[in-house]
């Protein structure tokens, strides 16, 4: 008797939480990178959506695999994730591959905040159907000040240099942005590395000068690495995105120096996975996240550059130190005077070759 | 109830005979269905979790549906060309290029093929998308404005790879994880030197784990002695040691391996401070091939001590003291008396890591470096980054193949000897 009572009381309750969540608006699955990221994200966009909209909003930390994932929730037939952010190569595949949903811009999205229409506003060429830019990041390379008491390295080709600048190197472990570099390093000028890697005789040119520092690399995978190889002393120069070391700098007072030199910048964003479980309150979210003053409020919490020309203005200060943001970002002028633009069109031709080739390079 | 009692001297009819045995039969079938029902369950587990997976996965390393289903036009046009005489295809193929083109972009469809064929050649992926953004506008004849659009076009390895990958089935992601390629002209050979991968990495991988098996063989034998010998109480105690760290977060030991191990880690320091190592010349003993040796060794030492010990627990101690008031030193009487006996657990023990770890990727992955990967790490890779899902499938059917072959030659080895020492 006790166990029938106990069961019933099961049903019933389960019975009432289902017709509760029937009634109340569902919440809505936002796919993203997680950590520092995520973070900045549900105090920029999130928080005041579901303040607005009474819409809840679920992070999930999945972006990492973002592609895989929405392939594989595709080819089940059951996708549960409304909003995915994802970087501009990869959304380009899902939008060729009819896994993300087509936009049509200027009636999805708002119109900069000072009224520039909404194709204009965003970085020019990166509204490419299905994707919605956020931000612009930037993968460089920076020191740790205490390695380098005398002379400091200054460019891309001093990284390459272990002779004037002797120390361990921390590269991210796949060949995009090191074969940039590479080429950079070996005299290409920053404005025809991909022409030069898209020949045979590029790609050999390449990885012959990543040859001369092979036994110096430390590989990592992971984003968080970076900044802690710096930290331990483990690298004198590593390769990194520029927001992990802005929160190096300024929020655990690391003694880091960034090169702004070569820094290879791409855009992240949204996309709205085909099939999403609740389309609607997505497309309002796109919406509300990437309108004017969403995109600047997120640059008080980490420090990559708004995806909208309109942002810019708007730029303010760090929010838990009140350290001026704009020296920090990827896009401030005088930061921005020789990046190399990281091309998705050719990663998405080329990667698939580039990076068999470059395993087999690391397993010799 | 008369009818099937047995008299000892009687004999029965044909007829009693024809239904005990079909009553003998029916209680069989019973006994069966009854026996079959207990481990549905298990067996309905096992098919979904364990059958079906990997049924999947070997026909993924083969199925390749993507230019023959979403290209069909092309595919049927090209089944009388061959290319021999490098000549390219005749109009009425461009011209079904171009519906297939059309059709694809409309359903969003042709970035499948564009993704298969790219694997093949680099390329293909805007030669097929950046010329279906343009192909809704071309008029008849199609050809020459194809190849103005891009001159892939005009190139006949372009088309041999269409036409060879417009079959249903495909062996390509086979002679990838064998580090082979097919040539355009279609002859099979191995890729240069300086670009191979998997099979240097399945090498790799086998030697390590043969390394990782006879260290916790060397670490895991005298602890299993000790553990075996000693009164229970006190191996109860000590076995808590032994299974503290085999119950903690995989995670957590080897991250703690890498504040141990790294450059500027607890071991360096102590070298450093006693003056055994410079400053500047600090040992890497991780992201490398020790890294993984040592993290991997200390993580599977419990799946060699745990069945060591209870082999070694059934040795009665009696038997090595009777070597020795026979003679026999105490080395001797361990060789010919003890080491035989426990035969059966090193080998238990030695399959179960050799097989656990020849599958390992976490571990790798994080203490690893370039020299310390294994070839499970190949396959994440593929199936999480490069999404090339067949060829992960493809090297997933070759390291299981491996797996299944060395168990085959230890059963042929040990199988039968397991059981006679054991009694």
């Amino acid at each position: 008797m006790k166990k029938f009572s106990k069961l019933s009381s099961v049903l019933a309750l389960g019975a009432a939480v289902c017709v509760g969540s029937a009634t109340a608006a569902e919440p809505l699955t936002v796919v993203s990178w997680g950590g520092a990221y995520t973070k900045s994200q549900r105090m920029a966009y999130s928080d005041p959506f579901t303040a607005k909209t009474g819409i809840k909003i679920v992070d999930e930390d999945k972006s990492g695999n973002g592609l895989a994932g929405l392939r594989a929730q595709t080819e089940a037939g059951n996708v549960t994730w409304d909003v995915l952010d994802i970087l501009e190569g990869d959304a380009i595949l899902a939008c060729d591959e009819g896994i993300a949903q087509e936009l049509d811009y200027e009636k999805d999205l708002n119109p900069g905040a000072d009224g520039t229409p909404v194709m204009e506003d965003f970085i020019e060429g990166s509204l490419s159907g299905c994707y919605v830019p956020t931000i612009v990041y930037a993968t460089l390379f920076s020191f740790n000040d205490k390695a380098f008491p005398g002379e400091k390295p200054k460019t891309i080709a001093d990284v390459f240099d272990v002779k004037k600048f002797p120390g361990k190197r921390a590269f991210e472990k796949k060949p995009d942005a090191n074969l940039e570099w590479a080429l950079a390093a070996d005299g290409v000028p920053y404005d025809e590395v991909y022409d030069v890697l898209g020949t045979p005789e590029g790609v050999e040119r390449a990885f012959a000068k990543l040859d001369t520092i092979k036994d110096s690399i430390i590989w990592w995978d992971a984003g968080a690495q970076p900044p802690q190889l710096l930290a331990d002393g483990e690298v004198a120069i590593a390769s990194a995105y520029n927001g992990r070391i802005f929160n190096a700098q300024v929020v655990e007072n690391q003694p880091f120096t960034i090169i702004w030199d070569g820094q290879v910048y791409e855009l992240d964003g949204y996309i709205i996975p085909k099939g999403a479980p609740h389309k609607k309150a997505a497309m309002d979210y796109l919406r509300f996240a990437t309108d004017t003053q969403r995109l600047a409020d997120q640059t008080k919490y980490i420090s990559y550059g708004p995806a909208r020309k309109s942002s810019a203005p708007l730029v303010d200060s760090h929010a838990e130190t009140g350290v001026k943001m704009a020296p920090h970002m990827p896009t401030t002028p005088v930061n921005f005077k020789t990046p190399i633009k990281k091309d998705a069109e050719f990663w998405a031709d080329n990667g698939d070759e580039l990076r068999q080739r470059f395993n087999a390079w690391l397993v010799q | 109830m008369m009818a099937n009692t047995v008299e000892a001297e009687g004999q029965l009819t044909p007829d009693e005979q024809k239904r005990l045995t079909s009553d003998m039969h029916r209680s069989l079938r019973r006994k069966k269905f009854r026996a079959l029902f207990l481990v549905a369950p298990l067996l309905i587990f096992i098919m979904v979790t364990f059958v079906s997976p990997i049924a999947t996965m070997l026909f993924r390393s083969i199925d390749n549906p993507q230019v023959s289903e979403y290209m069909p036009n092309t595919t049927a046009a090209l089944a009388d060309w061959d290319g021999d005489n490098n000549e390219l295809p005749d109009e009425a193929t461009y011209a079904a290029l171009v519906e297939d083109l059309v059709v694809g972009r409309k359903n969003h469809t042709i970035g499948k093929a564009a993704t298969r064929l790219n694997y093949e050649k680099s390329q293909m992926r805007s030669l097929l998308t950046g010329t279906a953004r343009k192909a809704g506008r071309l008029k008849p004849p199609y050809k020459d404005q194809l190849i103005k659009i891009n001159k892939g076009w005009g190139d006949i390895d372009n088309w041999r790879v269409i036409k060879r990958e417009s079959k249903p089935y495909t062996a390509s992601y086979y002679i990838a994880a064998f580090d082979m390629e097919t040539t355009p002209e279609g002859e099979i050979k191995m890729l240069p030197e300086n670009q191979r991968v998997y099979l240097k990495m399945l090498w790799r991988t086998v030697w390590m784990s043969v390394v990782i098996t006879l260290l916790t063989l060397l670490l895991g034998y005298p602890v299993s002695y000790l553990l075996a010998s000693l009164p229970m109480r006190v191996a109860n105690t000590l076995m808590i040691l032994v299974l503290l760290p085999f119950w903690t977060s995989l995670l957590v030991r080897t991250s703690s391996w890498i504040a141990l191990l790294q450059g500027q880690g607890v071991i360096n320091d102590i070298l450093v401070w006693f003056g055994l190592v410079n400053d500047e010349s600090r040992l890497s003993m991780i992201y490398n091939a020790t890294g993984t040796v040592i993290a991997m060794t200390h993580i599977l030492l419990p799946f060699m001590i745990l069945p060591l010990y209870s082999v070694m627990k059934t040795i009665p101690p009696s038997y090595m003291r009777a070597a020795r008031s026979l003679g026999a030193t105490p080395f001797t009487a361990f060789v010919k008396v003890y080491l035989p006996q426990s035969v059966p657990g090193i080998s238990a023990g030695a399959i179960l890591v050799f097989i656990l770890a020849i599958g390992y990727y976490i571990t790798p992955a994080l203490v690893g470096g370039q020299t310390g990967q294994f070839i499970g790490n190949m396959i994440a890779y593929h199936m999480q980054s490069s999404l090339n899902w067949g060829l992960a499938a493809a090297l997933g059917v070759v390291l299981l193949a491996l797996v299944l072959g060395i168990y085959a030659l230890y059963s042929r080895l040990f199988g039968g000897n397991n059981q006679m020492t054991l009694r």
